[in-house]
């Protein structure tokens, strides 16, 4: 199990890499990515703020719970800071299970606790040059 | 009396236009008597009834007692991910 907050891009191979096992019968990716348009808004960027060490502290919170509630410790979460382009992954989850519907169920309740719990805040930039917070739920 | 400088963050560190606020509370405060300073010293943040507070980077609830020495702050609505 690993979790962080990293400042680089992140691997998505590396990471699916990292819990797979011999006995896995299922490896859940899970990708977030910064999209183009947001609420109809042409969307240039995100910059991705923190309040690190709780941002930190939460993640492994969660892949603790994860591990306990879906029976895998073969979790690793990475969330990314910073600006981040068009396309670039911002959180990557990756699970393996010797089961899918664990693999992909535990994924699922990560992000979910994640996108609830983890103080992680996006300024989204804007084609037109203006910048904004974005709202609970509109993520 | 504790003197303490909130963190904030996000929409709310923009409002302030600065990263804490600080506050001077009595002994044996609790989390929402520190909100109600943060209301008076910094009005521009346009805080919620019950804006989430996290002390030593745990969420705490309204009634949690806060310690001179704890790190507190002023979590806004998250949208990670």
């Amino acid at each position: 199990m690993r979790t962080a907050l990293v400042t680089r891009p992140i691997d998505v191979a590396a990471l699916a890499a990292e819990v797979g096992a011999p006995a896995h019968g299922a490896l859940s990716l899970f990708v977030g990515t910064v999209r183009n348009v947001n609420d109809g808004r042409a969307v240039d960027g995100i910059e991705y703020n923190a309040y690190a060490p709780m941002a930190a502290r939460e993640l492994g919170e969660i892949a603790r719970e994860a591990a306990a509630r879906f029976g895998s410790a073969q979790i690793v979460i990475e969330h990314r800071t910073g600006f981040l382009a068009l396309g670039e992954a911002s959180v990557a989850i990756a699970v393996g299970h010797e089961r899918r519907a664990n693999a992909m169920d535990a994924s699922r309740w990560i992000i979910e606790e994640l996108k609830r719990r983890v103080p992680i805040w996006k300024l989204e930039h804007y084609a037109d040059g203006t910048r904004e917070w974005v709202a609970q739920g509109h993520a | 009396m504790i003197t303490l400088d909130v963190l904030l963050f996000a929409s709310y560190a923009d409002a302030a236009g600065a990263a804490s606020v600080r506050v001077l509370v009595a002994d044996g405060a609790r989390v929402a008597d520190v909100v109600q300073a943060v209301r008076i010293a910094a009005p521009a943040i346009a805080l919620p009834a019950r804006p989430l507070v996290a002390i030593n980077h745990r969420y705490a609830s309204p009634e949690a007692v806060i310690g001179a020495t704890d790190e507190v702050a002023l979590i806004p609505p998250v949208a990670g991910g």
